[in-house]
């Protein structure tokens, strides 16, 4: 029962003893099918959790790297706070750069929920300054101190209570996909057991033949597991570049288009879904090799 | 065997059973049908191991050989069954040479000596027809014609000549004498008493009569 003798004999070939097990039959066009179609899903699997770690970085980075100051003051104060908060960001390290934002980018940001026509002007809005960090960052504390003593209108926004949830449900996300890809790596192996025992069984005369003419068990077995695992590979191979098709045929990645957009590949991650078919053919190999023996040994 | 017994259930179907097939000998094994004849020669190939006692195959103990064991002594029994199961999708040239292809052996390396057996037992014309295909003289021949080429040591046929006619029943038995004559120990399970005689005027052929589940030598009526 020789592991390196499979994967030898899988490797070289051997014509004479493919020939004694017949091709036809229900279980190859299954094992094909199931192979096929699980690496298609794998391929989306895997872009799905390639794309939600893309996302969770993405938000990780440009969140943390910018904030907001919301500035709330008497009309008559206003202008003078947002000086005064402008010049206390200007003296802390960490800042990069700092800016209140015009009427217009504040209309632009609440137009989608009041409309195009807001007065912003006629209303308390609280004034919006958007802080731009260094890589280093700043120290959020000591910044709220000193924001407190020099405008005290202004309250600091570091985006870490947005943050946290958006990045884990981005890791949650990445996760799933993973347990999907586990889930379907697993569905194969189970069908492509289903598939080999049932075609071990429909075989019994043929193995009862080769058995009377002096097979070893591992021969038998062996005939088996290179026709199922090149079924599998096969089979993979097939949906994974239909899968991979199907993906880069997927609207590319835009800034309004968001997450949705983006659930694809990018530069060297193309390369990780051709490591779906040979992983199908690890799997066909063992579920074979084990739903082989076993039924061998079920067989007097 | 020795005092060995077998039963498909709680009550033995053969008993007591104690003899030797000696190198080179040749041996009809008869009695009425039901009486355990294919369950004997399947005990004499390890497809059924003793429920009591001991069958030895080639100096090993049968009941103690794993399942590898049992393929390397089967490459040394030449098998005749009387259904001839073959590999119905394989042409009958290469169910003859089935035997040295599961052993690893390169048939194509050995056509000339497989070319030579086909011919020998007569099936050169239909070397590239399916089983299926065959008569059930050509499928008895062919049978014999695997059983034998891997040179075994023991030759085991099963009614051979059950579904075949007088005359290729005596060219099947020309064979198996003539295959004895080389040194191969011949056991062959027959109710067909003619041939037997038939045999018995060629070779020196030991009956052995198994009724009531138990073996005997045959009597002075053959």
């Amino acid at each position: 029962m020789s592991v390196a003798g499979d994967l030898i004999g899988l490797l070289k070939g051997e014509a004479q003893a493919d020939r004694v097990v017949p091709r036809s039959g229900q279980a190859a066009k299954l094992t094909l099918a199931v192979s096929g179609a699980m690496a298609f899903l794998a391929v989306f699997a895997l872009a799905l959790s390639l794309a939600s770690g893309r996302l969770a970085d993405r938000w990780a980075e440009a969140l943390a790297q910018s904030s907001t100051i919301r500035l709330s003051a008497p009309e008559a104060e206003i202008e003078a706070q947002t000086w005064a908060v402008l010049a206390v960001l200007q003296q802390t390290p960490g800042v990069d750069s700092a800016r209140a934002l015009s009427d217009d980018e504040q209309r632009a940001l609440l137009e989608p929920w009041f409309g195009p026509d807001l007065p912003v002007a006629d209303l308390p809005v609280p004034r919006l300054i958007e802080v731009i960090e260094t890589p280093e960052g700043y120290d959020a504390a000591g910044l709220r101190q000193r924001l407190a003593a020099e405008a005290p209108g202004a309250v600091l926004d570091d985006h870490t209570r947005w943050r946290a949830p958006l990045i884990a449900a981005a890791d949650r996300l990445r996760l799933l996909g993973l347990v999907s890809l586990m889930l379907i790596l697993a569905s194969t192996a189970a069908m492509i057991t289903l598939a080999a025992q049932a075609a071990l069984a429909s075989n019994e005369q043929v193995i009862r033949v080769m058995r009377l003419v002096g097979a070893r068990d591992t021969y038998i077995a062996r005939a088996f597991v290179r026709r199922f695992t090149r079924r599998a590979l096969t089979g993979a191979g097939m949906g994974a570049v239909l899968g991979m098709i199907a993906v880069a045929l997927l609207p590319s990645a835009a800034e309004e288009g968001a997450f949705l957009t983006g659930l694809g590949f990018q530069g060297a991650g193309w390369l990780l879904p051709l490591a779906i078919p040979p992983l199908a053919a690890v799997i066909a190999f063992w579920a074979t090799r084990i739903a082989a023996f076993r039924t061998l040994r079920g067989l007097r | 065997m020795h005092d060995a017994a077998f039963g498909y259930g709680a009550e033995p179907i053969l008993s007591a059973l104690s003899l030797r097939l000696a190198p080179g000998s040749f041996h009809f094994l008869t009695g009425p049908s039901g009486a355990g004849k294919t369950t004997f020669l399947k005990l004499c190939y390890a497809e059924l191991v003793a429920t009591t006692g001991a069958v030895t195959i080639f100096g090993e103990d049968a009941a103690r050989l794993d399942r590898d064991k049992i393929a390397l002594t089967r490459q040394r029994i030449g098998v005749v069954h009387q259904d001839c199961e073959f590999l119905d999708h394989l042409p009958i040239r290469e169910n003859i040479a089935l035997p040295l292809t599961v052993a690893g052996r390169d048939s194509s390396a050995q056509d000339a000596n497989l070319d030579e057996l086909i011919a020998w037992v007569g099936l050169s014309a239909r070397a590239q027809a399916r089983p299926p295909e065959l008569s059930g003289g050509e499928r008895q021949r062919a049978a014999l014609a695997r059983a034998i080429i891997m040179d075994p040591d023991l030759i085991l046929a099963d009614e051979p000549t059950g579904n075949v006619d007088w005359e290729m029943s005596l060219r099947l038995l020309q064979l198996l004498c003539a295959l004895n004559k080389m040194g191969k120990t011949v056991l062959i399970a027959t109710h067909d008493m003619a041939l037997i005689r038939a045999a018995k005027a060629q070779v020196q052929a030991r009956v052995l009569r198994l009724a009531g589940g138990r073996v005997s030598a045959a009597g002075a009526d053959l």
